[in-house]
């Protein structure tokens, strides 16, 4: 199987690393959500934030 | 039975309160409503009868007097399982408390009639359910509810029970609001106790009121608020009730209109509704909302990293009992790297000190609660800018940037003609409910926005 993408090596070492079992019928659908959050963390990584910005894991209004 | 169905809370309350109808018949209409049209609905997971006859039975009292409601599956009733949607929590013990919220409805006066179908662990703006099945649009039946909330918006707008409650982690009580066209409050984040409720997203997730008008929206919300020590984030601030303040007007308030990426991609139905409200209220001003996109982005990182984190366990050991179409995408949320959700969360409150700016600027916006109508049950795509996309993580593009930093938003219905509902969110400063709550109200009284009844 091609990887161009580099999907299925993201796939396969998570699988095993977080000792998740992936059917091979849920591989595609898997994949097309990994693509996703790679492209929506692209989109959060291209903006510049200074060294010192403090994350908000918790919100306050 | 009809007629009761259709009654706000706020005349059921009346009617019981001088006498001209009790509790009990309040109730037995609403079992009989219910078991005449949730077999179409499937809005319900179950109705707590015998608990609601012993109630009504006790004369409740208060400004919920009598008024029946249900809950999301995912908000605990003593001595139930609470499912969150999901086949693998049937095995959990019965809950043994109602969680705050039901117990704040029913000190009002208000009776709990069950529990309502939600997508798997809240993870979905369907509606859609492969354990229990897809609760059902009452305006079309083979359309969506919307998610994840969708049992709520089915059983108030197919006029099953006149309030029902939700949760909204990134848009889960405003999409069935708008799909199903009735009234939904995320309120701020913080501001309603979610002790005894199923989580998804800690920092994300809100519980909150639907209705098919502003009145009982404000009346559930008002029963609702106020500190709890056991949900460790919720707020200690005491605001006056909004109810005596729906009726102030708007003279004065400074509204302004979604632009840019909150106009990208709303179809026809959604500009429409936007623009109509937008005009009934004189608003000429439109604003952007910086970052809006990377906004939603970030919440969509920080959902499924911190999503699959919770459901890390049952992944592992039980990924066949899940639905499967949450399943793929909490399998994913488990692979995301942690740098990309540090960087997510740092940009979040980067993203809050510039919208709150334009909170000095304005007290109100006002932008699209779902970019289309609702789909299909089963369907997969539908397209967005021009192209096909995935649906589930697509429909909350217009809600994601709002919740992600815990602004309060009531989402109000605008009917269409010959066709199906869709809401706008109207969207205000943190604490500021009773904005949007006068800004509904106004809308609601010049019959811009309402409830529509569906054909049945």
């Amino acid at each position: 199987m091609s990887d161009s993408n580099g999907l299925d090596a993201w796939l396969n070492a998570n699988a095993a690393l977080l000792g998740i079992t992936v059917a091979p019928e849920w591989r595609d659908a898997v994949q097309l959500h990994l693509r996703i959050t790679r492209d929506m963390a692209q989109c959060v990584l291209d903006f510049p934030l200074p060294d010192d910005a403090d994350p908000a894991p918790v919100f306050h209004a | 039975m009809t007629e009761l169905a259709w009654t706000s809370a706020s005349a059921i309350a009346s009617s019981v309160a001088r006498g001209g109808v009790t509790a009990t018949d309040v109730i037995e209409q609403t079992l009989a409503r219910i078991a005449h049209r949730n077999n179409v609905l499937n809005a319900f997971t179950a109705v707590t009868a015998e608990r609601a006859r012993a109630r009504a039975v006790a004369k409740p009292m208060g400004p919920l007097a009598g008024v029946p409601f249900a809950v999301k599956n995912l908000i605990d009733i003593a001595g139930l399982a609470t499912l969150a949607g999901s086949k693998i929590n049937r095995e959990h013990p019965p809950a043994s408390a109602d969680a705050m919220l039901i117990r704040r409805l029913e000190a009002a006066g208000a009776v709990l009639v069950g529990a309502l179908n939600m997508g798997e662990y809240a993870y979905d703006f369907t509606g859609e359910n492969s354990h229990d099945g897809p609760s059902r649009n009452p305006h079309d039946t083979t359309r969506m509810t919307g998610g994840s909330s969708g049992g709520s918006g089915g059983a108030v707008a197919g006029g099953l029970v006149p309030i029902a409650l939700g949760s909204d982690t990134n848009g889960s009580i405003r999409v069935p609001s708008s799909f199903c066209g009735i009234f939904g409050l995320k309120p701020t984040y913080a501001r309603l106790s979610r002790a005894g409720s199923f989580p998804f997203v800690s920092s994300l997730d809100h519980l909150g009121p639907f209705a098919r008008n502003t009145t009982d929206l404000a009346l559930a919300y008002d029963a609702m608020t106020g500190p709890d020590p056991d949900d460790p984030i919720c707020t200690d601030r005491v605001d006056e009730p909004v109810g005596p303040l729906l009726a102030a007007g708007i003279a004065g308030l400074r509204i302004a209109s979604a632009a840019g990426y909150f106009r990208t991609g709303a179809g026809p139905e959604a500009l429409a509704a936007l623009d109509s409200v937008a005009a009934a209220l004189g608003v000429t001003r439109q604003i952007e909302i910086p970052e809006a996109a990377r906004a939603r982005a970030a919440a969509y990182v920080i959902t499924t990293s911190e999503g699959a984190a919770l459901h890390l366990h049952r992944l592992r050991t039980r990924a066949r009992d899940f639905d499967p179409d949450v399943r793929d995408r909490l399998i994913a949320g488990a692979m995301v790297p942690v740098a990309w959700v540090v960087q997510a969360q740092k940009f979040r409150r980067w993203y809050r000190d510039a919208v709150l700016r334009l909170f000095e600027e304005v007290d109100a916006i006002l932008a699209p609660a779902t970019p289309c109508v609702a789909p299909k049950i089963g369907q997969k795509t539908f397209v967005l800018n021009g192209q096909e996309v995935p649906l589930r993580p697509n429909i909350g593009i217009y809600t994601q940037p709002i919740s992600f930093i815990g602004l309060p938003v009531v989402a109000v219905p605008v009917p269409q003609p010959d066709g199906m509902p869709i809401a706008v969110q109207i969207i205000t400063a943190p604490w500021r409910e009773d904005v949007a709550l006068r800004i509904a109200y106004d809308l609601e009284a010049h019959g811009v926005v309402r409830a529509p009844q569906p054909p049945e």
